[in-house]
């Protein structure tokens, strides 16, 4: 960009003087989102206040050929919402309106700025919920969750963010829009939607969400089942998906999670000297069905060697439960500077090997790591404390970082379950693809940007890919 | 060289089957390198080629040089009862994938239209969900990723075997519902449930906007059945409507429901049918989209069903139509010419209802294609993506027509 100054004022003309941040100290508050280890301080950053701003703004963009980059609430954690030199970072959260909620239809129309728990707010006094819900979700947008394709405790049951998107309007960075997708969920045509979920901002920037709305569920229950081993917490977790029970939410904290939420304000009542606690939870329509499958669970705990099962008596007591759960990453923050929440999947059954892999990992680097995931899924997410001060340290945990996505693919997992690639895991990618596959995704991804305007350089590593350009030419 | 030669000099004698009645060449490869190999041969000859699977669904009569035949993949790589998973190839017959995840108390609960023998590669293909989706979603909600090989020959993998899966870009939803324009599917990753231990089906008749009703009240009631389709009299084989609804999970769940069921039926009495009628009644209801010339779906939100229906009724009559409202999809089967279907598919879109042709002759899905044409801006992404998979157009696809 050789005339900052120009397109500052240009854009200052579309979206107003103090909705265009130029100053390094103001440009600094959006260089990080919520992973510590990357850093990359924008240009110029822009915040439209309508879709009409938006997409002059863009369209401008367009005219100069100047790369830009979506940003939601800056919750990601794979560093997709950073803008380098040279890019425009286009903050979205003042396009925070709730367009329309059909309770009839059960779905909302929603501006991609909204925050999901407003969302979830806002369809509570129609009976209704947007099911997922991101242990972030008091802050993140739903425009950030389409990116990424988020899920969270309740997705086990619900299902992620891609099973509640019913169709969305793209800004593409040519600065047409496309309407995909349709109210009822048919697609016209192929499922563009279903590509464009999960795409981290580089097929085009998401205007427009129509989201699913279900019904809230009438009876819940929430039992903390506590070992002594994590061995034995992760074949419970697998002892409970055999059976054929779906619950709501199955989630899994170890000891060093477990006492960081313990000694933080959102203290649950944990047992402390437990070597690993699942959350399990169970809903449904019917209060009799709930309470069943809540004995054949309680039963199939104690089996798997539970030390306790304790179910929530109360409201108060299962809001407490779930705040430990929901608040444990910044529990965590406070045993240290910085943490890295870690992030990949696993095939269920290899939990327990795979939990204990991770445990002699750390121990050979010296490194703290707790781990709190969505269990039911095998999503796992190891969380790793250090001081990003220290460069030495730094490097140990990206090593540790390495070994432990290595071990995951080798147990037939993936290096992402829900944050995304992002710049943070675009090493991993040739461990999972080969250089065709990431070609491919190159090259649909140039379908959609041909120019790779927005949000470069994220999501594939394109030294890794086989080229398929010229060849879709000849 | 003849086309039959280089190909069996390619593949060897085995890959080559009789040809259907147009004398197409048909060919099986036995593997997903081999058709790698020939369509990357296709690519580079310019031989136009035809998807089919296993010859039960959509007519292999789109004109081309060769047809190319997914019914020798049939293996099954893995199931995993313990963590819900299983990997396929796409020639495999669903009646005998269900079969062998039955063996292992594994369930794939999906009830796609058309014959038992129907490929999973065609249905994961056509994304033809049938009335399982009202409990279990769309067909891509049960893929964990797939295997597909390009136009020209590439093997491409997207997604992975595990329950989340957020690693590049979703290609498999691409694949889902791509009727076979951005390539061949070759293998799938599938999300499993575990066998229901309980699985009854009850059945109402009557008028269809009471039935309608009580649909909305079971709804209401917080019943959750695995299925709730509402099927014409034609195509349920009965004097009325028919209101269908399945119930499958744990007995706790299904005990529950059944008890709130008699309460939602507006003065009715569902009538249960026996494992063997429900069974019977279900696969009929499936057949019954394989059997007439035309099949196709639309998607419209839950309050436009009653119109929607009507609207069915009025321009093509409603002889063999089957509902899961909740969900949004209606499914029609019958009788109709590309004039009927290209005013409909016009009504429809001013009600913001996409209409999918899933199954016609070439002469009419070659004339108004499986999707249509594009809404604005939509189109050069399609034919950017076809160009992509298929720069060479050596796929026959009927996908956009008018
Ligand atoms: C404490 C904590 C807990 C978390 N828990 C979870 C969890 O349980 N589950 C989970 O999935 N994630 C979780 N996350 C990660 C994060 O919250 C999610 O990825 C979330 O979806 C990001 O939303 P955002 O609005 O903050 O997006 P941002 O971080 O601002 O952006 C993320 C990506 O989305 C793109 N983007 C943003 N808006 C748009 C748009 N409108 N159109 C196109 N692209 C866009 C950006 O370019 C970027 O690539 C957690 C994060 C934190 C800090
Ligand atoms: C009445 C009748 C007449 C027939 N006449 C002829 C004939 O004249 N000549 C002839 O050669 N055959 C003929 N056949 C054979 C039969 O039509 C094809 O074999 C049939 O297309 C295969 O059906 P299927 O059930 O597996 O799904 P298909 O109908 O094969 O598949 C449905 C759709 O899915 C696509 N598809 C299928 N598998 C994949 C995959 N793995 N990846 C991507 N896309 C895929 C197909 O392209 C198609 O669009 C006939 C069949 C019938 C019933």
């Amino acid at each position: 960009m050789s005339s900052l100054p120009h397109l500052a004022r240009d854009l200052s003309a579309i979206v107003g003087d103090r909705h265009v941040r130029a100053a390094r100290a103001e440009r600094l508050t959006y260089s990080m989102d919520g992973l510590p280890t990357h850093r990359r301080v924008p240009d110029l950053v822009v915040l439209p206040g309508s879709r009409e701003e938006l997409i002059a703004v863009v369209r401008l963009l367009a005219a100069l050929d100047v790369p830009f980059v979506p940003r939601g609430a800056g919750t990601g954690l794979s560093g997709g919402a950073l803008a380098d030199v040279g890019s425009v970072l286009l903050v979205l959260t003042r396009l925070n309106r709730i367009l329309r909620i059909d309770r009839d239809n059960g779905l909302a129309v929603v501006e991609p700025g909204v925050v999901n728990a407003k969302l979830g707010a806002a369809a509570k006094p129609h009976g209704l919920q947007y099911a997922p819900d991101p242990s972030s979700q008091s802050a993140c947008t739903i425009g950030g969750n389409v990116a990424e394709n988020a899920g969270g405790p309740h997705c086990l049951k619900y299902g992620v963010t891609a099973n509640h998107i019913l169709a969305l309007e793209v800004l593409l960075a040519d600065g047409s829009l496309v309407e995909i997708g349709s109210p009822a969920g048919e697609s016209w045509g192929p499922d563009l939607v279903g590509v464009f979920v999960g795409s981290e901002g580089n097929f085009g920037i998401a205007t427009r969400i129509t989201v699913r709305l279900t019904p809230i569920p009438r009876a819940v229950r929430t039992l903390l089942a506590d070992f002594s081993a994590l061995r034995t917490a992760g074949e419970a977790v697998s002892a409970i998906i055999a059976a054929g029970i779906v619950p709501a939410a199955l989630e899994m904290m170890d000891q060093s999670c477990i006492r960081a939420v313990e000694d933080s304000v959102y203290a649950a009542g944990y047992p402390r000297d437990a070597a690993a606690v699942l959350l399990v939870e169970i809903d449904g329509r019917n209060a009799d069905a709930v309470l069943a499958e809540t004995d054949l669970v309680t039963e199939l705990l104690r089996k798997s060697g539970a030390r306790s099962v304790r179910s929530a008596a109360s409201e108060a007591e299962r809001e407490r439960l779930w705040q430990g759960r929901k608040k444990a990453f910044g529990a965590m923050g406070r045993l240290s500077r910085d943490l890295v929440v870690q992030d990949a999947v696993v095939p269920r059954s290899a939990i327990p090997q795979v939990l204990e892999t991770i445990a002699t990992i750390a121990q050979r680097y010296g490194l703290v790591v707790s781990n709190v995931f969505h269990a039911g899924d095998g999503n796992l997410h190891p969380n790793i404390s250090f001081d990003a001060t220290d460069p030495a340290l730094k490097q140990r945990v990206e090593a540790a970082s390495a070994e432990i996505m290595e071990t995951c693919i080798a147990a037939g997992g993936t290096i992402t379950g829900e944050h995304g690639v992002g710049i943070d895991k675009l090493r991993y990618m040739p461990l999972i693809f080969d250089a065709e596959s990431l070609g491919a995704m190159h090259a649909v991804r140039k379908v959609f940007d041909p120019e790779e305007r927005v949000n470069p350089g994220k999501v594939v590593p394109v030294h890794a890919c086989r080229e398929w350009a010229s060849r879709a030419v000849a | 060289m003849t086309i039959l030669e280089k190909v069996t000099a390619l593949l060897g004698e085995g890959a080559v089957l009789e040809a259907g009645t147009d004398r197409v060449p048909r060919i099986a490869p036995g593997s997903p390198d081999a058709i790698a190999l020939l369509l990357g041969t296709a690519h580079q000859e310019g031989w136009r080629v035809r998807i089919e699977g296993a010859g039960t669904w959509l007519q292999s009569d789109a004109p081309a040089d060769l047809a190319l035949t997914t019914r020798r993949l049939d293996r099954i790589p893995a199931i995993e009862p313990s963590d819900l998973t299983a990997t396929a190839e796409a020639g495999i017959g669903l009646d005998q994938l269900r079969q062998q995840l039955a063996d292992r108390g594994a369930w794939l609960a999906i009830d796609p239209p058309g014959l038992a023998g129907r490929t999973l590669g065609s249905v994961v293909s056509t994304a033809t969900a049938g009335p399982l989706r009202h409990g279990f979603g769309p067909i891509k909600d049960h893929l964990l990723g797939v295997t597909f090989v390009t136009g020209d020959g590439r093997m491409v993998q997207s997604g992975g075997r595990v329950m989340k899966n957020v690693a590049g870009y979703d290609l498999t939803r691409l694949q889902a519902g791509g009727f076979g324009a951005f390539g061949v599917i070759v293998l799938v990753h599938l999300r499993l449930r575990t066998l229901p231990r309980a699985d009854v089906t009850y059945v109402l008749e009557g008028a269809r906007e009471d039935l309608t009703q009580v649909g909305e009240d079971i709804a209401a009631a917080g019943l959750t059945p695995a299925a709730l389709e509402l099927v014409s009299p034609a195509l349920a084989r009965r004097e009325r409507w028919v209101l269908a609804v399945r119930l499958a999970g744990s007995p706790a769940l299904v005990a529950a429901d059944e008890a709130g069921l008699g309460a939602a039926s507006g003065g009715g009495r569902f009538a249960p049918l026996r494992a063997e009628e429900a069974h019977a009644f279900w696969m009929r209801l499936a057949e019954g989209f394989a059997v007439r010339p035309v099949t196709f779906r639309i998607g419209g939100v839950p309050t436009a069903s009653d119109e929607l229906l009507d609207l069915l009724q009025h321009q093509l009559g409603d002889e063999w139509i089957s509902a899961s409202p909740a969900a949004g999809a209606i499914r029609w089967t019958g009788d109709a010419s590309v004039d009927r279907l290209q005013r409909l598919r016009r009504t429809l879109a001013g009600l913001e209802v996409p209409l999918t042709l899933e199954r016609a002759p070439w002469a009419l899905r070659g004339a108004v294609g499986h999707f249509g044409a594009y809404r604005e801006g939509v189109g050069p992404l399609v034919a950017g993506l076809r160009r992509t998979f298929d720069p060479g157009g050596a796929l026959v696809v009927a996908t956009e027509g008018t």
